[in-house]
């Protein structure tokens, strides 16, 4: 009973992970698709004025996960790790290569270096995604094994891996697109709202497009699971194509209430529905379960106890967090500088231009 | 982690709650300067401090328990059963925690305060250079020789606890009353070369006594002794004697206070002060290389050899080379960010004196736009 209770609260953590560091990822995303210097500058502007103060927190998530993986269910985590090493050697250098552009990059001057940097941060936040989807959709497809010694190329090349990690990538496009039309309605900056909504809209159809792939693929590559999805999680499957549906309608719209909230139900209705459906296999094609795959009781209970502390102090950490954020109290120093500046800067070129 | 996963995972998990709130707070700290009330902003920093510190804990209890692990029970090469608290407070972390925690605040302290003492040596010598040299230096000194109690403390423990690795680190060569203490010197085949000796000394500093009994290398087959013990050896030596050398500026710190309330003005005092941050990192990462050296080749001590923890994926010196490679890259890049935000920050020092990140800069360029 209580392996159910972590293996819940591993998938818990695993859904904020995609909803919140989705968000961010897909920020990098927008980023590389801006355009040129010039015409991308208002997106990147609210890209990196938005994720700056948050996105370090949003990663310990991840972190979280893999220890509450390790701990728990250690037999299943070492399998992942050897046999997906190469994927998630690529994923971690994308999280290095992402922290270290997006920090540089503001502290250098001149688009000599800014270009390359914020290159590196935007095209690591796009390779990270799409690697751990892979890692992901290795695991759906059942290609890893106890006994493998080393990693290969055929466990995460498949074609359910490389749909999960393009569905990943979409996702946190759509994330990152819905989040930013709420900071651009929170500064009145209704171009770039305006921008988002496109985006979203595309991302919200790509991730559609992808996920329907991805659970057709898996009527091939694990049928198990496949009708887990389709039977015993279908009604998460159901809510989250729902949400995903409503936000569309309501970007048609043009409204902004309620797409955070929707959006990111939607995820994690989905990423519940993959836990739901995999019930109670553990890693799929070894025969191992969560009654014989988990960890000895004390160690769960421990597990489950750090998850209560944590949600004790940590929650309320977070929404000082996002409050703070929300207010705009917390806020880059150079880069809005910069920003105010140009600003002034322009407001001068049209005086010069009109005279 | 296949193994030992259910264990070693519970101090990494406590970890998480502190590396959240470090996170968490760190973000307020550094986003809501200037924006949030003096006041507010001060106590936004009291978390990270409180999670620093219980986060190193936490990691050093994971260490520590690999060096005496303890807290399980095993049947059939599977743990059944896990004591959590036996787990944290194995019989290393009573030595571990404290020394690693103080070694940071040393490292911490020493190294704020040299940033400063370049300052005077550069002629820097306002109330602010003043204030920014003396409050970390002072800490840090001050801890010096509470640090050298827990380190005698701990090497003693250690050689009970884990004798091989003792005897690594003083070149015990075998088990012997009266043993002498090795200062520098080489170990090949079984002898010891070109080091200062001191007869007794080791004896006397393990059992108070000269006839005390120290345990050797030749207790063990050598295939259970680390493999390199002029390494151990000779890291323990630089360990212990950088922490010496840092009481030179403490001693003369107290002696200038004493007699003319003020700090010392001569150049060599700031010169020690100066190299004592950088000292504090090499003798860190030398005690480092002590204790995990020192175990090889167990990786849990005496239940796992590192041989059968590693990976059984190839190209392991391939992934190790990219890493450094790429460490060393982004190492230099980021010496080259922070000189440039210095010598930004002392230009425009005169317009903006309090800008945390660096004033704007007055190069039209910048104004281009963010990167592409």
């Amino acid at each position: 009973m209580i392996s159910e209770l972590v293996a819940a609260i591993l998938i818990a953590v695993l859904a904020i992970y995609a909803i919140f560091a989705g968000a961010d990822f897909g920020g990098g995303l927008w980023d590389l698709l801006a355009g040129g210097d010039r015409r991308g500058r208002p997106a990147r502007q609210l890209i990196d004025e938005t994720i700056t103060p948050v996105w370090e927190a949003n990663h310990v998530w991840l972190i979280f996960a893999l220890v509450i993986f390790w701990t728990a269910f250690p037999v299943a985590f070492a399998a992942v790790m050897t046999v997906a090493a190469l994927p998630l050697w690529l994923a971690t250098l994308g999280i290095v290569l992402r922290g270290t552009g997006f920090a540089f990059r503001k502290e250098v001057q001149g688009l000599r270096w800014e270009r390359p940097l914020g290159v590196t941060f935007a095209f690591s936040s796009l390779l990270t995604p799409f690697f751990m989807g892979t890692v992901v959709g290795c695991v759906a497809a059942g290609k890893v094994s106890l006994d493998g010694q080393h990693s290969t190329l055929a466990a995460w090349t498949n074609p359910t891996s490389l749909l999960t990690g393009s569905l990943f990538v979409a996702v946190c496009g759509y994330m990152a697109a819905i989040f930013l039309i709420g900071e651009a309605a929170r500064r009145g900056d209704h171009r770039s709202k305006r921008y988002f909504r496109h985006r979203a809209t595309l991302a919200s159809m790509v991730a559609g497009a992808l996920s329907i792939a991805t659970v057709t693929e898996l009527h091939h590559s694990n049928h198990a699971l496949y009708e887990g999805l389709t039977g015993r999680a279908l009604p998460l499957l159901v809510l989250g194509a729902a949400c995903g549906l409503a936000v569309l309608a309501l970007l048609a719209l043009e409204r902004s209430t309620g797409l955070r909230a929707l959006s990111g139900i939607g995820v994690a209705a989905v990423v519940w529905g993959w836990g739901v459906g995999q019930y109670p296999t553990l890693l799929p094609g070894t025969g191992l379960t969560l009654a014989n795959g988990s960890a000895p009781h004390a160690t769960l209970v421990m597990v489950v106890a750090v998850f209560g502390a944590a949600g004790l102090l940590v929650v309320p950490g977070f929404l000082l967090l996002f409050r703070l954020q929300a207010r705009q109290i917390l806020s880059p120093t150079p880069s809005t500088r910069r920003a105010e500046q140009s600003a002034v800067h322009e407001g001068v070129d049209d005086v010069c231009e009109r005279r | 982690m296949r193994k030992y996963g259910p264990v070693i995972g519970l101090p990494f998990s406590v970890e998480g709650i502190f590396f959240f709130l470090e996170a968490i707070f760190t973000g307020i700290y550094l986003y809501g300067w200037r924006r949030l009330g003096g006041w507010a902003h001060f106590w936004s920093g009291i978390p990270i401090a409180v999670s620093g510190i219980f986060g190193a804990l936490s990691v050093m209890a994971a260490n520590s328990w690999m060096n005496q692990p303890g807290g399980f029970t095993m049947k059939a090469g599977r743990i059944v059963s896990v004591e959590p608290l036996k787990v944290f407070f194995n019989r290393a972390a009573a030595y571990e925690m404290p020394h690693m925690l103080l070694a940071a605040y040393l490292v911490a302290g020493f190294g704020v305060a040299s940033v400063y003492a370049v300052g005077f040596l550069r002629g820097r010598r306002d109330r602010y250079h003043r204030l920014g040299f003396a409050i970390p230096f002072v800490l840090a000194a001050a801890l010096t020789p509470v640090e050298f109690l827990v380190g005698d403390t701990a090497a003693r423990a250690i050689a009970t606890d884990q004798p091989v690795k003792f005897a690594a680190m003083e070149y015990v060569t075998h088990t012997a009353r009266d043993a002498p203490e090795y200062l520098g010197g080489v170990y090949a085949d079984g002898h010891v070369y070109g080091a200062l000796r001191i007869p007794g000394l080791d004896s006397l500093l393990v059992g108070f006594s000269t006839h005390a009994k120290v345990t050797g290398l030749d207790s063990v087959p050598p295939a259970d002794r680390p493999p390199v013990p002029w390494l151990i050896h000779l890291a323990f030596d630089v360990m212990a004697g950088l922490g010496s050398l840092s009481l030179i500026p403490l001693l003369w710190l107290l002696l200038a206070w004493w007699r003319r309330r003020a700090l010392p003005k001569h150049r060599w005092f700031w010169l020690l002060a100066a190299g004592a941050g950088p000292a504090a990192v090499v003798a860190m990462e030398a005690g480092w290389i002590v204790t995990e050296v020192g175990r090889q080749p167990w990786v849990v001590y005496k239940l796992m050899t590192t041989a059968q923890a590693a990976t059984t994926n190839p190209g392991v010196i391939a992934s190790l080379s990219a890493v450094i490679v790429l460490y060393a890259v982004l190492g230099v890049a980021t010496i080259l960010i922070l000189r440039l935000l210095a010598r930004r920050w002392r230009a425009g020092d005169e317009q903006e004196a309090a800008v945390p990140y660096g004033p704007p800069s007055t190069d039209a360029s910048a104004l281009g736009g963010e990167a592409a």
